[in-house]
């Protein structure tokens, strides 16, 4: 593969990156989400993988594997089985005005852009274009648990801004080091068991895992 | 050899107490486990003393007069607090607020949550601190719902995204770390390590480490308590077990704000300019006056000192970002001593609130009566914690003080300000409580006070009389933070 060839075919995994985190943005039936997070982590692997290939860096093979193994299999069943056990796989969110998320959205990607300049500018490397769009996919998966009420879709933003992080180490470095990558996919499975356990703690007591009705702690007078 | 020795046990003793922690003697065994770390860190500290900062494991740890000063504290408060909670979680248990499967979970969570900040501290490479700070949040998130209440889980969750949130930043700021390091120090892991860093601070690309820290500042921050990003603190404070707020309080924090510490030294050794430093100090200037008007209006005991503890890490913040010999010492001093305090606090807190079945302050009353040690634990942690003398927070802050006089005079009034109000109100609050009659329905506990007994007494040498030693200790970790 050329060189001019791979730096194509990353940007275009990268705008579908973006666009799958836009999807995952103003998505309100619960299953859709979890297929659209899937497919991001797919893409995700993929362009990695194609890093590696043309650059010759041999561990991103291994990272690119932890990505899909994790995000597009093991994730997403881990999830599947849980809004399954919970009942909740047709359940609709109700969203406030998803023209103005989308609204704050584009700006949050030209804020990435904006943000990530002088670093393109230094860089060398042939991803360097993709690193404001791995901000720009953070930054959405940032606004997702903001806006979202629902606690599942509040971990898929998590999960989302979680593929944006890898996406940048990616593409301003060609991976972080072997142990911190490993060490990062650990965090994530525990903070998946974690937030397994959360769904039906929330769903126990709450009868619903509308996080909405968790507003109890507020400061009182 | 005595580093990793300090790790495996916590690790070993998180395992072994996962099955067995709700042995009878379980409790025994976490604080003989926590009493080793404590003796293992001493010998690592004694170490440093005598022959300087050195690097161990490959590279892969990293000991100076600064982090093994936070290590032994850590191992310090972890121990006494493991001593506190044998008796707390007993009364707790048998008040069946916990069962046997939750025991276990506690006992194994908290040794798993000393194991992370531990590793945080000794680590030389920024990828495996923010890993073990992630570590140390998810290992706290589920003791902090540990009582299932609705209360409770909604605090748990609430930390939980806010830090999860948190901590992403930081990951994509030391992702950037990472991009300005490799074009000096080459790829590979090598990159990431603070002690080749330190060194190449001044070639690293300034505009790269500006914005790496300002995600770093947020990201870390968060964990620090720091106003913004603090709303996490108080819910989860006020909603888990004491001895889980105790170490929340008294350490977490710490370790958060160490990370803190060390990447804005290299941020301002990259810029030549005082950037970093001028950041830390907003958000702690900013996190004092916002959590000391918020003292004025807690209803809730453990949200009230949550708070307190937003109050004096926002100081030990600005303390650092100020940096300079004097405040650099105030600092580290400050961090000492108010995780000392600040547990001692959460000790007499937590009895406070066992013996009145409530944390709503209106209904905590005669504690002097009822059981003399708990009270005055907490009027003197109290009278400590609002920067009265003879305490060592009042040395600490003196010493603050007056190198913002010097540095920064125009700050000293917002600063003395914030300190004013935090002093009248945690003492319009925790004065109806210590003093007057025994309320009916007050219950007699008994009280573990050896904890609060070390922890005040050490607050009070360290007010009275800083040893040569450890003077001499914080001088060369200044030395190190230049």
């Amino acid at each position: 593969m050329s060189n001019a060839l791979v730096v194509q075919l990353n940007m275009l995994l990268a705008a579908l990156i973006l666009l799958t985190s836009f999807a995952l943005l103003v998505q309100r039936r619960i299953f859709a989400i979890l297929h659209i997070f899937a497919w991001q982590g797919f893409f995700l692997g993929l362009s990695t993988a194609i890093i590696g290939y043309a650059t010759g860096v041999h561990h991103l093979y291994v990272s690119s594997l932890l990505t899909l193994g994790m995000k597009v299999v093991l994730l997403p069943y881990i999830l599947y089985k849980l809004i399954h056990k919970l009942k909740i796989h047709r359940e609709i969110e109700s969203m406030i005005n998803t023209p103005a998320t989308m609204m704050v959205g584009i700006a949050l990607v030209i804020f990435s852009y904006h943000l990530t300049a002088p670093i393109r500018q230094l860089s060398s490397l042939m991803t360097r274009s993709t690193l404001a769009l791995a901000l720009a996919t953070v930054m959405l998966g940032l606004l997702m648990m903001v806006t979202r009420r629902h606690a599942v879709s509040q971990i898929m933003g998590f999960l989302a801004m979680e593929n944006g992080l890898f996406f940048a180490a990616t593409s301003a470095t060609y991976g972080m080091p072997m142990v911190v990558e490993l060490g990062v996919a650990l965090d994530l499975l525990i903070a998946a068991f974690i937030f397994g356990i959360f769904f039906f703690h929330i769903n126990t007591t709450f009868d619903s895992l509308d996080v909405e009705q968790m507003a109890k702690l507020k400061e009182t007078d | 050899m005595t580093l990793v020795i300090l790790l495996w046990i916590s690790i070993l003793l998180a395992v072994a107490l996962a099955f067995i922690g709700d042995w009878r003697y379980a409790p025994e065994v976490n604080i003989l486990g926590s009493a080793l770390t404590f003796a293992a860190s001493v010998v690592l500290a004694l170490k440093v003393y005598q022959g300087g900062a050195f690097s161990a494991g490959g590279n892969f740890f990293f000991v100076d007069p600064f982090n093994v000063y936070l290590v032994v504290l850590t191992t310090f408060v972890s121990t006494t607090t493991s001593i506190f909670s044998r008796r707390y979680m007993r009364i707790e248990r048998s008040h069946g607020r916990v069962g046997h499967w939750r025991m276990r979970f506690y006992h194994a969570m908290f040794q798993l949550f000393i194991f992370a900040m531990l590793m945080a501290l000794l680590t030389n490479n920024f990828g495996v601190l923010w890993i073990s700070m992630e570590l140390a949040t998810l290992a706290t998130v589920l003791l902090v719902s540990l009582y299932r209440t609705p209360n409770a889980i909604e605090a748990a969750w609430k930390y939980f995204i806010l830090c999860g949130v948190g901590i992403a930043q930081a990951l994509f700021g030391t992702v950037l770390l990472y991009f300005a390091a490799e074009r000096v120090l080459g790829e590979g892991g090598n990159a990431l390590l603070w002690t080749n860093l330190s060194q190449v601070s001044g070639q690293l690309e300034p505009t790269v480490l500006r914005l790496a820290f300002v995600f770093l500042m947020v990201g870390y921050g968060t964990k620090v308590g720091l106003v913004p990003m603090h709303n996490w603190l108080p819910d989860a404070h006020s909603e888990g077990p004491t001895p889980i707020s105790a170490v929340l309080s008294g350490l977490l924090l710490n370790v958060a704000l160490y990370a803190l510490v060390r990447c804005k030294s290299l941020v301002d050794g990259s810029t030549g300019t005082h950037l970093a430093g001028n950041m830390m100090m907003g958000f702690g200037l900013l996190s004092l006056l916002v959590a000391s008007f918020s003292l004025l209006r807690q209803k809730d005991i453990k949200r009230l000192f949550a708070y307190s503890s937003i109050e004096h890490m926002g100081i030990a913040t600005f303390a650092f970002g100020l940096g300079g010999p004097i405040a650099t010492f105030g600092g580290m001093l400050h961090m000492l001593v108010h995780s000392l305090t600040k547990s001692a606090v959460f000790f007499s807190v937590g009895h406070a609130s066992q013996m009145h079945g409530t944390q709503e302050m209106a209904r905590i009353r005669g504690l002097i009566r009822g059981n003399p040690a708990v009270g005055w634990g907490l009027l003197l942690g109290v009278m400590a914690l609002s920067g009265m003398p003879p305490f060592g927070l009042f040395a600490s802050e003196f010493l603050i003080l007056t190198a913002t006089i010097k540095d920064r005079p125009l700050l000293t009034p917002l600063l003395l300000i914030g300190l004013a109000v935090a002093f009248a109100a945690l003492f319009r609050r925790v004065q109806p409580m210590v003093a007057g009659l025994i309320p009916p329905w007050q219950k007699p506990i008994t009280a573990a006070n050896i904890p609060v007994f070390l922890h005040m007494s050490l607050v009070l040498m360290l007010g009275l009389y800083l040893p040569v030693f450890l003077s001499h200790w914080f001088q060369m970790a200044v030395g190190l933070l230049k």
